[in-house]
């Protein structure tokens, strides 16, 4: 059956804001889904609270709503536009989730909405732990035995009926906590007792134990005829246990034979059918225990997940893509495979190299949390590597992982040289591998690495082959070419090669160029060469076959940002696919290097060539030579591809965009300096010191306050601000001990100053400004994890003027061609510079989104040499706009148990959305309800002041308690409120062990917002412990006087008026400046 | 680390490099390659590949090493093998031995380090072609000429090299009570098919691939099955014409593979050879009558030229997606049907097995 004409309107929905679990994997899905069903002729309508997106730009659907993802938001949307279905597949969970709800409330048969891709059964199915079990067993597959209990008693029984050993996990927790596995009675008692303490609803599972089994995943789609395909197999290196998104992985499977993969493959089958996905993508989770080969389902999601988006890169199908056909009634016969053309995409790919995926992490960020991996997914960020074999693909992986090492090399070791590859160590450390090459080198066998890590033997051989392999180029009289290029075929790198022999990588590099050892490029095809592939998406390995096409156009080759951490994420993606874009709309023939699977950018749809190569000199300077393109692009994608931009133009390479000279003036410190002063500008003085008396005398030189912090430091450490000379000493003393033999920094403290980021555009003669981005918090929080709102909404326009004007003039004397990024504070009516950075910055797409100017794309133009004159852009002027965009700031925090979750210098946030109103109190409150801080519009309201904050916490208090909020406070913030006449329910202090505290009031459901200022820099024990928890509970919590003023009146207004729902498109047709840019 | 080298030379004059990782010396054979990402065991031990040496694409062979049970005959027939990396160590639960220690026990030649994927985009371009492979000559123009003067496939009668030299009887297995008597010709059968119809409960004769159709009448089957084989159908005039007296009796028939290719020879259609045949488990299959697709699992050179069917006595019944040839027949008149792909699997994904359930329909089996 062709594709279905009855609909006309489709709905879909996003999966908002990047967080752990749930990444831009989805805006590749979700962009890859709207363009082919506006292919088909379909009208979309998208909702997406995350404006760092691909899928929210207006020309990716006909109507975008950046709006919360709650039922509520949904409703309105449908209400406006009338949607004939809604396909919620493509949004990962909290699509689903969404759609789920809409659909119990009726709202889908109110509007007449019918949900295609997975109906509401489907997911109830595949979601409820009861519901698919039964289905399970109905399929003939194998579950896990678990009973939920909740007393020792039962668990007791339980444990009797499943047989031990058994793993007691306790439902809602702090950050997964409590729980393990029990062997006999005597253990369940002690862990069932402390399960069940640690539950917050008294709730524990005894589940059979599959601990150290092996760990497989399933990707499959189904169509309405009922064929089904398996994309892709993928392998888990970590066993059973540690979350798959934890994981290493590896596709295609690798230890299983034919006969146990086609159980797997049938199982699968028999899942998808059972559960009832009608078309789409799915996934299924296996489980094999390794001595007898038992095989049981773990489970599945009747979607697209960040698998799927892996399964896509490693094989070439594009699962979201093919997908959205299904769901609008194509089937999978009458799509056309993309990359061989010929051949219909009804089949299985088949690979010929081996894809390894390695997830990065961010504990150093939490540092009270341990670095230990369980059930609950901790990586915020992956990337993958193709190779002819595994360990070609492994080193590549970890070369791209960014954490400066150049494979599994000497540093790895020295990483973890104090560890001992033991007890948990050994099982769940997420950099336990690297700990296991010592024990290699040391000579352990691998019975008893596997019996420690739980690792399968062939897995472990590789790692055993690369120190074999590494042993042998350390010990070689002297590099042969043999040994270069079995060095080459076991995928180690220059710099790697270069470690062992005492040589520079620039050595090593001529050497092998010299001996012609050079990578050659391969397709991935999805048919292991059996048909020719059109697709040019290349990896590189040092075999004879090179399948690299030439071409005559002008090229021009785009570096992404590798894999997300905190700090790089979305947003540079975002700015390389517009770089893409904008350059390919220019003739130039675009081609695109990262190593991030997730993304849009590695989507072989997106640039005219893809290379799924890591991010180092090395890699990109073999695709350099390769392709010769006229230049390099590096500013786009964050500071990843800046800092290659150094040795690739020694190298000779042309890199596009602001001069090399200008970037160090930017980032040095005295050459910064040096320039602002030039141009008359401010910056907060700093100084460094290295003990306490010399500390002392640089603060009284600075004047108090003063801000203090350990360098080398990361953590979720509060700023310490010294405002007396009292305070200096402790905190100087606190700061040497977080980092000894490290000079302590000493900056003044603008206090209270406001601060803002403005993002330029230069072609060296003109500057556009594209906004100032006001922080709703103070100088001192980082920009990424402060809400902001543009335009600014308490700056005066003559402040913002004299901003733009300053950003301008630095942009000019550091001729910057494309964009620059500057982060001033506003302090008693001066303007001082924070920060210069002279590349695309992190709020790119989201002032893009705000003001309907695409910034990237106009960057990328005038890298190429067009001049802003050209681009009729209002000179030093932002756009006439008369709505407020606001950004606020998502949090990990409930994946690390006991983190205080206040916000610091210190980036902590994983993603961001946008709230957008024409009033901006209902932005604000837009965007709180869009990163799950729902603010309340009735109810009880906590407030628990420090001294310096119970003026204005007053004054909250009666604005609230006119609004009719119920208020409890601690002791002394009620005193402080009784003054005002404001009724306060005192609690208890936690410390003083009494009822009522207000734990119990948050375990009785009974606050719905926490207003908690931190009583002094080194937070009490009892604060932390409040904050902590009312994150698990999702309660909303605000720690800081400038996050409380804005919530506070979005809460007065929210109180007198409903919201609406505004498109992207209504917005920018409505500007005077908006659309004509689109 | 070092190993003895090893040469792949082809008739064409293209030689590749590796080194020989199981057993030495020197063999000829025709260069094929098979897509399958698992079970190189069933792969090698499949008597269709006789007189070939199968070059896997997946690159990492050996991984869960050999074991007893999924053997798909009595030895591996393969000429040689031609891979990317050979494991080291065996890791599955139910390996026995590992690849290379199984390989030389067989006197099976072994070579890897070889980019195997220059050598499938080699023949997918220029055809399947004549090789020797050697660790002993490393003169590739000696080799190539060794290369060119080997006996290739066309024309070739191999089944007989492999096909049982008596009668055996396979017991059914798992059932009560023998539901059907079925007699097979075997040209190089896999155990799989055999098992399959055992597990149906079936008692399996197998033959030897020139039995006199009389001689298998005798035992009064309920039905015939004919199996995959090695080499050329032109190759085996012989079985072609014994199977065209068995189909006149009208005794219900399944083919597969070889055994679809000679009846289609016995009905008086023509084969020919392909450029570089299917192998693979990814092989995209369309049933005419329901329009399902099935994904299923091939080896084959030679194909059934669907346009010499005669359209009043046969129907095209399977057709493969990829490039739209012959993947199966059904007679209008006969209970007659055969396929060319492997409903058996071994490897390969499980689609097809509806086959089998229809052939005992086709013997009165519900």
């Amino acid at each position: 059956m062709p594709k279905r004409e009855d609909i006309h309107k489709i709905m879909l929905i996003g999966s908002g804001p990047i967080i752990i679990g749930q990444a831009c994997e989805f805006d590749y899905s979700g962009t890859q889904a709207c363009k082919a069903l506006r292919e088909e002729g379909y009208e979309i309508v998208l909702i997406n609270s995350n404006p760092a997106t691909i899928m929210t730009d207006p020309e990716i659907a006909d109507r975008t709503y950046i709006e919360p993802i709650t039922p509520e938001a949904v409703e309105k949307i449908i209400a406006k536009e009338r949607p004939d279905a809604l396909l919620p597949t493509l949004g990962g969970q909290t699509a689903l989730n969404t759609a789920l709800e809409v659909a119990n409330l009726g709202i889908l048969e109110k509007y007449g909405v019918e949900m295609i891709g997975a109906n509401a059964e489907v997911i109830h199915k595949a979601e409820d732990r009861d519901a698919f079990k039964e289905c399970m067993k109905e399929a003939q597959v194998e579950t896990l035995i678990s009973i939920q209990v909740h007393t020792v008693e039962d668990a007791l029984k339980a444990a009797d009926e499943i047989g031990y050993p058994v793993i007691v996990r306790p439902s809602f927790t702090m950050g997964g906590t409590g729980g393990g596995t029990a062997d006999n009675k005597a253990e369940l008692k002690e862990i069932a007792a402390s399960g069940l303490k640690h539950s917050l609803n008294t709730t524990i599972l005894v589940e059979e134990s599959v601990y150290g089994w092996k760990e497989y995943e399933m990707e499959v789609m189904r169509d309405h005829k009922d064929n089904v395909v398996i994309i892709c197999s993928i392998e888990n290196l970590d066993h059973m246990g540690i979350h798959t998104g934890d994981s290493i992985t590896v596709a295609p499977s690798q230890t299983l034979t034919d006969v146990e993969f086609q159980e797997m493959r049938d199982a699968t089958i028999r899942v998808m059918r059972a559960i009832g996905v009608e078309t789409g993508g799915s996934n299924v989770q296996f489980s094999i225990n390794p001595k007898d080969g038992r095989m049981i389902v773990i489970e599945m999601n009747p979607r697209v997940s960040r698998s799927s988006a892996l399964a896509s890169k490693a094989t070439g199908f594009p699962i979201a893509k093919i997908a959205a056909k299904l769901a609008v009634g194509y089937s999978l016969d009458e799509l056309p495979n993309d990359i061989t053309r010929e051949t219909p995409a009804s089949f299985e790919p088949t690979l010929d190299y081996c894809v390894v995926k390695i997830p990065r992490f961010a504990f150093e960020k939490f540092q009270t949390s341990k670095p230990s991996l369980g059930v609950s997914m901790k990586s915020v960020g992956e990337t993958m590597a193709i190779g002819r074999n595994m360990k070609e693909a492994f080193q590549k992986a970890l070369r791209g992982l960014e954490r400066g090492f150049d494979g599994y090399d000497l540093k790895c070791e020295e990483l973890v040289k104090d560890e001992v590859l033991e007890g948990k160590f050994a099982i769940n450390n997420p950099d336990r591998i690297f700990r296991m090459k010592t024990e290699i080198k040391n000579g352990m066998s691998i019975e008893e690495l596997y019996q420690r890590t739980h690792i399968d033997p062939w897995f472990l051989d590789m790692l055993v082959q690369i120190c074999e392999r590494e042993k042998e180029i350390l010990d070689a009289p002297e590099l042969t070419a043999e040994l270069m290029k079995d060095a080459k075929d076991d995928g180690f790198s220059d710099a790697q090669i270069a470690a062992l022999r005492g040589l520079s990588e620039l050595e090593v590099r001529k050497i092998r160029k010299d001996f012609d050892i050079i990578p050659k490029y391969r397709v991935v095809d999805t048919c292991a060469g059996e048909f020719e592939a059109y697709t040019p998406y290349y990896y590189s390995s040092y075999g004879i076959s090179d399948e690299y096409r030439k071409s005559d156009k002008p090229k021009i080759m785009i570096l992404g940002s590798g894999p997300n951490r905190i700090g790089q994420g979305i947003e540079f993606d975002y700015c390389c696919v517009h770089t893409v874009m904008a350059l390919r709309e220019l003739g130039y023939e675009t081609i695109m290097v990262n190593s991030n699977p997730e993304t849009v950018s590695t989507d072989y749809d997106t640039s005219d060539k893809l290379y799924f190569e890591p991010l180092t000199f090395e890699d990109v300077m073999n695709i350099y030579e390769r392709e010769k393109p006229e230049g390099v692009v590096v500013q786009m994608g964050g500071q990843t591809p800046l800092n290659l931009s150094v040795p690739l133009a020694a190298a000779g390479v042309p890199v596009l965009g602001t001069p090399a000279d200008s970037i160090d003036q930017a980032e040095d410190r005295e050459r910064c300096r040096v320039l602002l002063n030039e141009l008359g500008l401010k910056q907060p003085e700093s100084a460094t010191s290295m003990n306490v008396d010399d500390a002392l005398e640089t603060a009284q030189k600075i004047g108090l306050p003063v801000m203090i912090r350990p360098s080398y430091v990361l953590g979720g450490r509060a700023m310490m601000v010294a405002r007396s000379e009292d305070e200096i000493i402790p905190f100087v003393k606190e700061a040497i001990k977080a980092a000894p033999h490290h000079p302590v920094l000493i900056d003044r403290f603008l206090e209270n100053a406001v601060e803002a980021d403005v993002d330029v555009l230069c072609d060296t003669e003109d500057v556009y400004v594209g906004g100032v981005m006001e922080h709703v918090e103070a100088a001192g929080i980082h920009s990424g994890d402060s809400a902001c709102c543009t335009p600014p909404y308490s700056l005066s326009p003559l402040l913002v003027d004299r901003i733009k004007d300053a950003c301008g003039r630095i942009a000019l004397r550091l001729k910057v061609r494309g964009m620059l990024n500057v982060q001033v504070a506003v302090h008693e009516g001066e303007i001082y510079i924070i920060e210069i950075n002279p590349r695309a910055s992190r709020t790119v797409p989201y002032l893009s989104k705000s003001t309907g100017i695409p910034m990237a794309k106009l960057a990328a133009q005038v890298s190429v040499g067009r001049k802003i004159k050209e681009l009729n852009l209002p000179v030093f002027g932002t756009p006439n706009y008369h709505w407020y965009a606001v950004k606020e700031a998502v949090f990990p925090f409930n994946r690390f148990a006991g983190v205080d979750p206040i916000l610091s210098p210190e980036m902590k946030s994983t993603g961001e959305v946008m709230g957008m109103d024409y009033v901006f109190e209902a932005a604000f409150w837009k965007a709180q309800i869009a990163a799950g801080q729902a603010l309340p519009k009735e109810g009880t309201v906590f407030l628990s002041a420090n001294d310096e904050s119970k003026a204005w916490m007053t004054d909250i208090a009666v604005t609230l308690h006119g609004l009719g909020f119920k208020i409890i406070a601690t002791e002394g913030t009620a005193k402080a409120l009784a003054e005002k006449e404001v009724p306060a329910e005192t609690l208890y202090k936690l410390a003083e062990e009494k009822s009522p505290n207000i734990r119990d009031y948050m375990a009785d459901g009974k606050v719905n917002l926490i207003i908690n200022t931190p009583s002094s820099a080194i937070s009490k024990q009892d604060e932390i412990t409040i904050r902590a928890e009312a994150v698990t509970r999702g309660i909303p919590i605000i720690t800081t006087k400038w996050g409380a003023l804005p919530s506070i009146a979005a809460i007065e207004y929210i109180n007198k008026r409903d919201w609406t729902v505004t498109a992207l498109q209504e917005y920018f047709l409505a500007s005077p400046s908006g659309n004509k840019f689109r | 680390m070092t190993r003895t080298k090893a040469l792949i030379a082809l008739e064409d004059g293209t030689v590749f490099h590796g080194r020989a990782f199981a057993g030495q010396g020197e063999v000829e054979g025709e260069l094929v390659f098979n897509t399958s990402m698992t079970g190189y065991q069933e792969i090698l031990t499949d008597p269709s590949y006789k007189g070939q040496i199968v070059t896997l694409c997946y690159p990492l062979v050996g991984n869960y090493g050999i074991n007893p049970e999924d053997m798909e005959s009595y030895k591996p027939h393969a000429a040689g093998l031609v891979i990317g990396e050979c494991s080291r160590i065996p890791s599955n639960w139910r390996s026995t031995i590992p690849l290379p220690q199984y390989l030389e026990e067989n006197g099976i030649f072994g070579v890897d380090g070889v980019d195997t994927r220059a050598i499938t985009m080699h023949i997918r371009d220029k055809g399947a072609m004549k090789c020797v492979i050697s660790s002993t000559d490393l003169d590739p123009e000696s080799l190539v000429a060794k290369a060119q003067a080997s006996q290739g496939l066309v024309g070739r009668d191999l089944a007989s090299e492999v096909s049982v030299k008596e009668k055996m009887i396979w017991e059914p297995q798992n059932q009560k009570q023998t539901l059907k008597r079925v007699a097979t010709i075997d040209c190089g059968t896999k155990y799989n098919q055999l098992r399959i119809l055992q597990n149906l409960g079936c008692e399996v004769h197998v033959f030897p691939n020139n039995t006199p159709a009389a001689d298998i009448l005798a035992i009064k089957p309920d039905g015939l099955f004919l199996s995959n084989g090695p080499g050329d159908p032109e190759g085996v005039k012989q079985t072609v014409s014994e199977i065209r007296k068995l189909l006149e009796t009208g005794l219900p028939t399944f083919g597969i593979c070889f055994g679809h290719q000679l009846t289609a020879l016995a009905l008086g259609a023509k084969t020919y050879k392909l450029k570089f045949g299917h192998r693979g488990g990814n092989q995209p299959v369309m049933n005419l009558a329901t329009r399902a697709v099935e994904i299923t699992s091939q080896n084959h050179g030679f194909c059934v030229d669907k346009d010499t069917l005669d359209p009043n006595l046969v129907e095209t019944s399977h057709i493969n997606l990829n490039d739209q040839t012959s993947e199966g027949l059904r007679h209008k008149k006969l209970p007659v049907f055969t396929v060319q792909y492997h409903p058996e699997a071994a490897p390969g994904p499980h689609d097809s097995m509806y086959l089998f359930h229809d052939f005992m329909k086709s013997m009165g089996v519900n």
